[in-house]
C-alpha cells in the first residue's frame, strides 16, 4: 500500500469506529429500535478487502454489517436513517441494522442468518462467470458461520466451478458466547481450504496492510479466472456480541485482551512515527467526521416513518 | 377418405406434461441468455464428455437436449448441495441472471429452507425494493408412487405460507408450459410444483410462448350446483367425480387454483357466490392447509350465500406412508370428493365422509 492508500485506509477505519461508537451511545439513549451489532475492531478487514475491489464488485455481509456498508461506499445518511427505521433509510426502513443493503454500490445485504450470505456471494460470482462481466464477489462471514453446512457446500461448489469469489472469514474468536476454540475442529479456518482445494491464508485482521495484501492476491486470482480463495482475518471481538451484551461468558481480562491490538491505533502510530500523519491532522479528521455524523443523525431523525398503509409494499415486484 | 396413393399422415405423439416443461425451458432459454438451469443430474454425466454427457436430462428427462443446445455454462449439473444450489441461484438472480433450479423432490427442499425462506423470499422486502430475485425452483411433488415418506411430499401449504414467494402447481400440459414461461419471466422467486402423477398426462401445448399469468385460477369445468376448488393433481380426481355427479343430476364447477400464492380470490368468490356450495380438494396433510385459508375467506365474505357448510377433502394427518393400502388411504380420492359433494348438496345423510 502506498502512503496515500494507508492514510485513506486509516480514515476509512476511523470512520467505521466513530460510527459504531456513536451507534452505541445513541442506542443506549433509546429511540434506535431493535438490536445492533458493531463492527468495532474488525475495521481493517472491511477496509483492506474492499479496498482491493472495484466499485462494480459485489459483497455479501453479516449481522455485523455497518463496516462493510461504509467501506463499500454506502451513503451515511441512508445508513443512519435505516437504523432508525425511516422511509429515508437505505432499505426504506424495512431492513434495519441486521438487514442493511446498498445494491447501488454492490452491497448485497447484511444477513441476520449466520452464514446466510456465503452462498449468495457464490451466486454473484456465478452471474459474473456466465455474463462474463469480470466482477468479483466477496463473502464476509464469521468464524461461527464456518461451522454451518452451507459454508462447506459453498466452498466446494465455488471450487469445482472455479468461480471468482473470495471467502473472507472474520474470526473474532467468539460465536456469540461460544469460543472459537470450543466450537471448531480446526485451530484456524484457513485449514479448511485444503478440503476444497482452495488456497487459504490466515492473516492478522488488525493489520490493514497485511489484510490488503492478502485480499489483493485473492481478488487478482479470482479476476483472472483462477477460482476462489479463502482468507481468514483474525481480529478479536472488542465489544459484546450486541450492544448491551453483559458478556457474562468472558472475564474482564479476556475482553481487555481483545482490545490490545487495535487496528486503528496501530496504523495511526506507525504513520505518525513515519511523519506521514500528524496528531493535528488526525484530530481534524475526527472532527470533520464527527460533524458529518451529527448531520446524518439530524437527517435520520427528521426523516418520516414509513406509512403503515405500505406494510405490504415491496413484497413483490 | 384416403387413397392408397397418399402417404398415411404420420401420427405425432401427443405431448405430455414433461414435454411441456421441456418446451417452456427451451423457449425461455432461447429468448433470454440470462436464463440458466441448474440442479442435480439435469445434464447427467457432467464432465464425462461425449457421448454420455447431457444425455440424462434430469430424473424425468425434462432438461434433455438443453445441454447440447445451450452448453455447460447455462445447463449446470451441481453437486448434491441443496443449500448452495439454491443460495447461489438466489445470489445469481440478484446479480443479473434468471436461474431455474431443479431441486428434484420437494422433500429435499428443507435442506435449502434458509435460502428459500430467509434469502429468496425476503430480499426484495427487507432491502426496500432494491433486490430483485428472478428465480424459479422446480420440484417434483406428490404421493401415489409408493415412494414413501421422503419422496412424496407436496408442501403446498408450507410454501404458500411464505410472503415473497409465488407458488404455482400446474395440472395440465398447457398450464405447465404457460406457467413455467411466466415463472421464468417473473422478477420474483417462484416455487414451481409438479405433481408426478401428471408427468405422463397428455394434452395440447400452448400455441404460443405468451405464458399464463401467475395468480390466475382456471375453471376446468363449468357447473351451477357446487364449486370444487382443486390444487395440482386434485383437478383430475375432481373432474372424475364431476362426471359421476352429472349422472346424479349435480353439475359441479371445478376451479383449478393453479396459483397457490397469490390466490385468485375473484374466480373462487365469483363461483361460490353463484353456486353457494364449496368443496376443497387438496393433497396436503389435514391440519393447516391452503383449503383452510380458502374456507375461512369464503366464510368471511360469502357467509350469507352459503347453502351448506364448506367441506374439505384432504390427505391424512400423517407423513406419506409406504405400504400401498396405507398410501391409498392417505390420498384424497374421487370417491371422497363424491361423498363430500353429495353432502354439501344434501344428497346424503350427514355424519361421515
Amino acid at each position: 500500500m502506498t502512503d496515500e492508500e494507508q492514510l485513506e485506509g486509516l480514515l476509512a477505519m476511523l470512520r467505521i469506529r466513530m460510527f459504531e461508537d456513536r451507534v452505541r451511545t445513541e442506542f443506549a439513549k433509546g429511540g434506535m429500535p431493535g438490536f445492533v451489532h458493531t463492527y468495532s475492531g474488525a475495521e481493517a478487514i472491511a477496509v483492506g478487502v474492499i479496498g482491493a475491489l472495484e466499485p462494480a464488485d459485489l459483497i455479501t455481509s453479516t449481522h455485523r454489517g455497518h463496516g462493510h456498508c461504509l467501506a463499500k461506499g454506502a451513503p451515511l445518511d441512508g445508513i443512519v436513517a435505516e437504523l432508525y427505521g425511516r422511509e429515508t433509510g437505505l432499505c426504506k426502513g424495512r431492513g434495519g441494522s441486521m438487514h442493511i443493503a446498498d445494491f447501488a454500490n454492490g452491497m448485497l445485504g447484511a444477513n441476520a442468518i449466520v452464514g446466510g450470505g456465503i452462498a449468495l456471494a457464490v451466486g454473484g460470482a456465478l452471474a459474473s462467470q456466465v455474463l462474463g462481466d469480470g466482477r468479483v464477489a466477496v463473502a464476509f462471514f464469521g468464524d461461527g458461520a464456518s461451522n454451518e453446512g452451507v459454508f462447506h457446500e459453498s466452498l466446494n461448489l465455488a471450487s469445482i466451478w472455479s468461480l471468482p469469489v473470495v471467502f473472507v472469514c472474520e474470526n473474532n474468536g467468539w460465536a456469540e458466547s461460544t469460543p472459537f476454540s470450543y466450537a471448531s475442529s480446526v485451530s484456524s479456518i484457513a485449514e479448511r481450504g485444503v478440503a476444497y482445494s482452495i488456497p487459504a491464508v490466515s492473516v492478522d485482521g488488525t493489520d490493514l496492510t497485511a489484510v490488503r495484501a492478502a485480499a489483493s492476491a485473492a481478488v487478482a486470482r479470482a479476476r483472472q479466472g483462477n477460482g476462489p480463495s479463502l482468507l481468514e482475518c483474525i481480529a478479536p471481538r472488542r465489544e459484546g456480541h450486541f450492544v448491551g451484551d453483559p458478556e457474562e461468558y468472558r472475564g474482564r481480562e479476556q475482553a481487555d485482551q481483545a482490545r490490545e491490538s487495535d487496528p486503528i491505533d496501530r496504523l495511526a502510530e506507525q504513520l505518525v512515527a513515519r511523519g506521514i500523519l500528524s496528531a493535528e491532522a488526525l484530530n481534524a479528521m475526527r472532527k470533520d467526521w464527527s460533524g458529518q455524523l451529527d448531520r446524518a443523525y439530524e437527517f435520520a431523525l427528521a426523516g418520516p416513518w414509513p406509512d403503515p398503509l405500505d406494510v405490504e409494499r415491496y413484497v413483490y415486484s | 377418405m384416403s387413397t392408397p396413393d397418399e402417404p398415411r399422415p404420420r401420427r405425432r405423439r401427443e405431448p405430455t406434461y414433461l414435454d411441456a416443461l421441456t418446451f417452456a425451458l427451451d423457449a425461455a432459454m432461447d429468448e433470454d441468455p440470462r436464463v440458466i438451469v441448474m440442479g442435480e443430474d439435469i445434464a447427467g454425466g457432467a464432465g464425462t464428455g461425449e457421448p454420455f454427457e447431457g444425455q440424462m436430462g434430469g430424473t424425468w428427462g425434462v432438461t434433455k437436449g438443453l445441454f447440447a443446445k445451450y452448453g455447460p455454462t447455462r445447463v449446470r449439473d451441481t453437486p448434491i448441495s441443496e443449500a448452495a444450489i439454491v443460495g447461489s441461484a438466489v445470489g445469481a438472480a440478484m446479480a443479473g441472471l434468471r436461474p431455474v433450479v431443479d431441486l428434484m423432490w420437494a422433500s429435499f427442499a428443507p435442506y435449502a429452507f434458509d435460502q428459500i425462506v430467509n434469502q429468496a423470499a425476503k430480499a426484495r422486502y427487507m432491502f426496500g425494493g432494491q433486490a430483485q430475485v428472478p428465480l424459479v425452483i422446480r420440484m417434483s411433488v406428490g404421493a401415489g408412487l409408493r415412494a414413501g415418506g421422503q419422496h412424496s411430499d407436496s408442501h403446498y401449504a408450507l410454501f404458500a405460507a411464505i410472503p415473497g414467494l409465488k407458488v404455482v402447481a400446474p395440472a395440465t400440459p398447457n398450464d405447465a408450459a404457460g406457467l413455467l414461461l411466466s415463472a421464468i419471466r417473473s422478477d420474483d422467486p417462484v416455487i414451481f410444483l409438479e405433481h408426478m402423477s401428471l408427468y405422463r398426462l397428455k394434452g395440447a401445448l400452448p400455441d404460443s410462448t405468451a405464458g399464463i399469468p401467475l395468480g390466475t385460477a382456471e375453471v376446468a369445468r363449468m357447473g351451477s350446483d357446487l364449486t370444487i376448488v382443486t390444487i395440482g393433481a386434485s383437478r383430475q380426481i375432481a373432474l372424475l367425480a364431476a362426471t359421476q355427479l352429472a349422472l346424479e343430476g349435480i353439475e359441479a364447477e371445478v376451479v383449478d387454483l393453479r396459483s397457490l400464492r397469490p390466490i385468485d380470490w375473484d374466480t373462487i368468490l365469483e363461483s361460490v357466490n353463484r353456486t353457494g356450495r364449496l368443496v376443497l380438494v387438496e393433497e396436503s396433510p389435514a391440519g393447516v392447509t391452503i383449503s383452510d385459508a380458502i374456507a375461512a375467506e369464503v366464510n368471511e365474505r360469502l357467509f350469507g350465500r352459503l347453502k351448506a357448510p364448506v367441506r374439505r377433502v384432504l390427505a391424512a394427518a400423517s407423513p406419506v406412508p409406504f405400504s400401498p393400502p396405507l398410501e391409498d388411504a392417505w390420498l384424497p380420492t374421487a370417491e371422497r370428493v363424491l361423498v363430500a359433494a353429495r353432502l354439501v348438496c344434501d344428497r346424503l345423510p350427514a355424519g361421515r365422509d
